[in-house]
């Protein structure tokens, strides 16, 4: 009997698992990739909370994982239909993709921080988003945009979460603990470097997240200030300057930094609309119980995994890969 | 002649411009004092803040800031009695924290 086909709509960590573990039970995958390479976003990072392993290290053991699963890059998905007999996608420069089921594991698009033009993301050059902080870590040179070492560096929580100014209402739920993890690596890459972070809550919520914020203020130095800051203002010397209130102490605070680092959020894609599948309100893929049913859509033959449903640690996006492999050929047996 | 007017002084703390080295000392001498998340369990359970404005959360806030003097002036306040050590949630050292500022500021 020749196997089923399955597509998997995405290329991302969680479409990698979900790839691995459909092939492992017993069917054809075929993986679908909007961008030219695998590994989505967590490609691009260069060491991981809490345990700052690298993330090389999580893309190379998925990558075995998914070794010779067939897949197209440079391929994005722009119509997805579903009947009786099975699904259909469609992708943008007009290819036709079927099968018996599909995977969307379309994960998120990171927040684009010039919508909070307060911050002056874009316009001021010592204003930059986690995600060149990143890249930063891996090339291993974290400067200013004039090329020296900065020594104050301030960290600001929830940009593009948390903000209904913006339209997103929902938290991202890995910013904190980035934050934390960010605020560390700066003290290690640039020795003597002042860390503030600038926070609303702190939600350190998982395992060891609690235990790593902890090793940030009493190891590191780390200075945790409870406010929003409402402004950012570039001084002449290309240096930012920043408008908060301290909360807990209740006044107004002004400080000026080398640099400012902007925690952006995790926000739904495109494809979250134009798949007409059923959206939750913060405009990721509804699934069809968040108890019970966390990896079904409400249309059959459509599974969901990863954050296309919403935001998500690596490791729980890797379960519900792994999940959702389970739970189509539980319901395919049928 | 006196209209009424008064200049008030400006309420920001200004970051910058702080003397850090007597936060400095206390760092040095009660590091466990980086280690606060503002919960303020320990003025909760004050003695002396149950009759005074005392509160511990706040005058290490104070002190991080630069702000010795508020700090200087709220600490007299405290009776160490030391309650507030035996419920920080995240092991603050608080009474060692108050002997060095006592001695620092």
């Amino acid at each position: 009997m020749a196997q089923e086909r399955i597509l998997v709509i995405g290329g991302g960590v969680a479409g990698m698992q979900a790839a691995a573990a459909l092939r492992e039970a017993g069917f054809a995958p075929l993986i679908l990739e909007r961008s030219a390479g695998m590994g989505g976003h967590v490609a691009q990072w260069d060491r991981l909370f809490p345990t700052q392993t690298q993330a090389q290290a999580v893309m190379a053991e998925l990558s075995s994982a998914a070794q010779g699963i067939e897949s197209v890059t440079g391929c994005e998905i722009t119509s997805l239909t579903s009947d009786a007999s099975g699904v259909t996608a469609l992708s943008a420069d007009g290819r036709r993709f079927e099968a018996r089921a599909t995977v969307v594991a379309t994960g998120f698009d990171l927040f684009d921080a010039r919508l909070k033009e307060e911050y002056g993301y874009g316009m001021y050059e010592n204003v930059i988003t986690s995600a060149e902080l990143e890249r930063m870590f891996r090339e291993g040179r974290v400067t200013m945009r004039s090329g020296e070492a900065p020594r104050r560096v301030a960290i600001l929580h929830c940009v593009g979460s948390r903000d209904e100014k913006v339209g997103q209402n929902h938290c991202s739920k890995v910013c904190c603990i980035t934050g934390i993890k960010q605020a560390i690596e700066l003290t290690e890459a640039v020795p003597g470097v002042e860390v503030t972070n600038f926070y609303m809550d702190l939600r350190a919520f998982g395992n060891g997240y609690e235990e790593l914020y902890r090793r940030s203020q009493v190891e590191h130095g780390v200075t945790y200030i409870r406010g929003r800051i409402s402004e950012a203002g570039e001084t002449q010397d290309k240096r930012i300057q920043l408008k908060v209130e301290d909360t807990l102490v209740g006044r107004p605070l002004r400080m000026t930094v080398d640099m400012l680092v902007l925690l952006v959020g995790m926000q739904a894609p495109g494809c979250c609309a134009a798949f007409g599948l059923p959206r939750q309100d913060n405009g990721f893929f509804a699934p069809r119980d968040p108890y019970t049913g966390t990896v079904l859509s409400p249309v059959r033959g459509v599974y969901l995994a990863g954050t296309a449903t919403g935001p998500k640690t690596i490791a729980e996006s890797l379960n519900e890969a792994t999940a959702v492999a389970a739970r189509i050929k539980q319901d395919l047996a049928k | 002649m006196d209209f009424g007017f008064t200049v008030n002084a400006p309420r920001a703390i200004y970051l910058d411009k702080i003397d850090p080295a007597l936060r400095d000392k206390l760092i040095a001498r009660e590091r466990t004092t980086l280690l606060c998340i503002g919960c303020g369990s320990c003025t909760a359970t004050c003695t002396a803040g149950q009759f005074t404005g005392f509160s511990l959360r706040r005058v290490q806030h104070l002190v991080r800031r630069g702000e010795y003097d508020a700090a200087r002036r709220a600490i007299t306040d405290c009776m160490l009695c030391g309650k507030c050590r035996m419920v920080c949630p995240r092991g603050v050292n608080t009474r060692a924290v108050l002997h060095a500022l006592l001695q620092i500021l």
